[in-house]
């Protein structure tokens, strides 16, 4: 069977202090309650500086620059063990500052609702203008119209619900609502519908950069956020996909918004798998922006433990899914996990349904798959806010698991929770950790022969919703290419039995002349 | 713990009281488990939501707690896998704790 | 200890889900009055 290959993998991460403070909804609610509250006044103590962002060492995993292998020899806490002479500039993408990403979102802002201070603007404006990947998006134009006195930004936060900005203390710039009622439009959902768009716009055009692949070559894009974009007659109307790829130059594409909560990239990666291997498609890109609703998310208990508010980082990724080369690494598709609706709720029965249950489909063992990238949550984000260490717990449930089936013994459960896994460096931005952050390492450790397969798992919580109590899960392998390319039979057949059939005509018309 | 369900708690202690009413938990983490027990027994000691400075006295346990109680397929299905994967002992005396 | 008791579930996603304490307790023969399941990522 021709599987459809993983072709490149980008990511990128915004530091967004500000957005933490004034977007998160952890502040937000905390705002509405009381506006002096204790922990509104000690957060911005404990907020982090670009720099300590930028060395930060699960952020320099998730750029690229180091592995999660060499993560995992890094002593905890990771916040003050800095990697020494860390860049923002990595293998797979890069780590921004909120100045320009302010500028960036500015850029892919199509109806004006971003205004920026004079002087900010400009700042901003050298700084793109120099940026290796943005500088030749042609919006970038839109840093030269007009920019806005500071006072009338004070006056449409003050008095018109815009959404502040502020960068090193200084309200610099806001965001207006798009409608005067239509809560769908609001400066907050604005806000955070246009710096999804431009952290994925970020990403893609780091993919576009880092890759072979051409905008014009893009044929489909699948968004898969936990965004919705729309009006109040259809708030998640979408289409966020197209948005993004319009900014990037990707003309001859369409596309469309996948959703399942922190599943949406697991489900995305499939259907991008699927449009490939049937044809319909050849280069499909899956990308996902950054959520501004969870920054910040549980900084009460970072605060109160005295840490850093180490969720200050936007995420995105992209990956692009293209046809069998020979070469890269293939998504086996014959092989897909999923948590049916029938499944159950219990840990095991979710574990069954997403790991063994493919396994079995291909006769292969728990112990076959190398490495196992369920969600990657930093450990160092959820253990103070009493999530525990979630990738941690999910290797043990699959060592459980092969323990329940005698792939392994007992005795051996820690060596293979030891072996499976790695530690996760993901932030916590709701469908970023699922899975998708290890696609990129993974890719270059079977490139290079350090693995066999890997198994991509993406897990959500569809209850928090309210429509339902079930839970949600994909998984898919992702294998070493066999280095065989099979030819298109399917298509030969085709012409053949026509040909066939041509002849047989002609061949019965002789016998009637 | 989450502020809605906090309101929610409070909603059926109205409505049951605190003899018929038992709170129980499936919490991963010693600490947050405990702060569960504590919020539904003497008040949200984060001041955060509606239970704030409300002494409800509901006893809350964790799943862990109650394996004697619920028939042993049903709970080695639903829960017996996570005894392998948490740390049941530091959970369960935690939780404990706020039952004094 | 639960027969006959009302109980109110707070699950976890990366612990007990609310569903799979909701079974537990209903073969002990309690009634649930109220199950979640809170997620912290």
């Amino acid at each position: 069977m021709n599987y459809p290959v993983v072709k490149g993998a980008a990511y990128a991460l915004v530091q967004a202090n500000s957005m933490l403070l004034y977007q998160g909804t952890t502040q937000i609610t905390e705002r509405l309650k009381n506006e002096q509250s204790e922990h509104l006044k000690a957060l911005p103590e404990h907020l982090r500086s670009y720099e300590d962002a930028v060395s930060y060492p699960p952020n320099q995993a998730y750029i690229g620059n180091i592995t999660p292998d060499q993560l995992k020899e890094i002593p905890h806490p990771w916040y003050e063990n800095p990697l020494a002479g860390a860049s923002r500039d990595g293998k797979y993408g890069e780590i921004m500052p909120e100045d320009e990403f302010f500028g960036l979102m500015k850029m892919v802002d199509s109806f004006d609702l971003v205004l920026l201070e004079e002087a900010f603007q400009a700042v901003v404006k050298e700084k793109l203008q120099s940026h290796p990947i943005l500088k030749d998006i042609k919006e970038i134009t839109k840093l030269d119209s007009t920019a806005h006195s500071a006072d009338e930004i004070k006056k449409l936060v003050a008095e018109h619900d815009a959404q502040p900005l502020y960068f090193a203390g200084k309200l610099v710039g806001c965001v207006k609502k798009a409608h005067e009622f239509d809560e769908a439009l609001s400066s907050e959902v604005m806000l955070g519908n246009l710096a999804n768009k431009a952290s994925a716009v970020l990403v893609l055009k780091h993919l576009l950069a880092k890759t072979d692949l051409n905008p014009e070559q893009v044929d489909y894009i699948i968004e898969c956020s936990e965004e919705a974009c729309g009006d109040m007659n259809q708030r998640g109307g979408g289409n966020f996909a197209k948005a993004i790829g319009e900014i990037c130059g990707c003309i001859n594409a369409t596309g469309s918004d996948t959703r399942s909560f922190c599943a949406g990239p697991a489900h995305a990666l499939v259907e991008a798998a699927a449009l490939v291997q049937s044809g319909i498609y050849s280069n499909v890109v899956v990308v996902g922006g950054g959520s501004t609703a969870k920054l910040g998310m549980n900084s009460r208990d970072h605060v109160k433990k005295g840490m850093p508010a180490l969720e200050d980082m936007l995420a995105a990724f992209a990956v692009h899914i293209g046809e069998n080369d020979g070469v890269n690494p293939v998504i086996r598709t014959d092989a897909i996990g999923r948590h049916r609706i029938g499944s159950g709720a219990s840990p095991q029965a979710v574990m069954t349904a997403m790991v063994t249950d493919p396994l079995d489909k291909i006769g292969y063992k728990i112990t076959d798959i190398d490495r196992y990238a369920p969600e990657l949550q930093n450990p160092e984000i959820t253990e103070p806010a009493g999530a525990g260490n979630v990738p941690m717990a999910n290797y043990k449930m699959i060592s459980a698991l092969a323990v329940k089936r005698g792939d392994i013994q007992k005795a051996d459960l820690m060596k293979a929770v030891e072996s499976i896994g790695m530690p996760g460096f993901a932030p916590t931005q709701g469908h970023i950790p699922s899975g998708v952050p290890f696609i990129g390492h993974a890719r270059d450790m079977l490139l290079e022969g350090k693995l066999e397969r890997a198994m991509i798992i993406g897990k959500g919580s569809l209850f928090l919703g309210r429509l339902t109590n079930l839970f949600d899960g994909v998984s898919m392998i992702i294998e070493k290419n066999s280095g065989v390319v099979e030819a298109d039979t399917g298509f030969d057949q085709e012409q053949l039995r026509k040909m066939i059939a041509e002849a047989m005509r002609d061949f019965a018309k002789t016998f009637r002349e | 713990m989450d502020l809605e369900n906090q309101a929610r708690i409070k909603d059926l202690y109205d409505k049951y009281g605190k003899d018929d009413l038992i709170v129980v938990l499936g919490g991963a983490e010693p600490e947050a488990s405990g702060l569960a027990a504590e919020t539904v027994a003497t008040g949200d000691p984060t001041f955060a939501g509606p239970l704030s400075g409300v002494s409800l006295g509901l006893k809350a346990y964790h799943i862990f707690e109650l394996k004697d109680e619920i028939p042993a397929d049903v709970y080695d299905e639903q829960v017996g896998m996570m005894e392998m994967v948490l740390d049941v002992d530091e959970i369960v005396n935690e939780v404990k704790t706020y039952r004094k | 200890m639960l027969k006959g008791k009302k109980v109110a579930i707070l699950g976890d996603r990366d612990g007990i889900p609310g569903p799979a304490i909701e079974e537990c307790i209903k073969a002990a023969g309690a009634e649930v009055v109220f199950s979640t399941t809170e997620c912290f990522v």
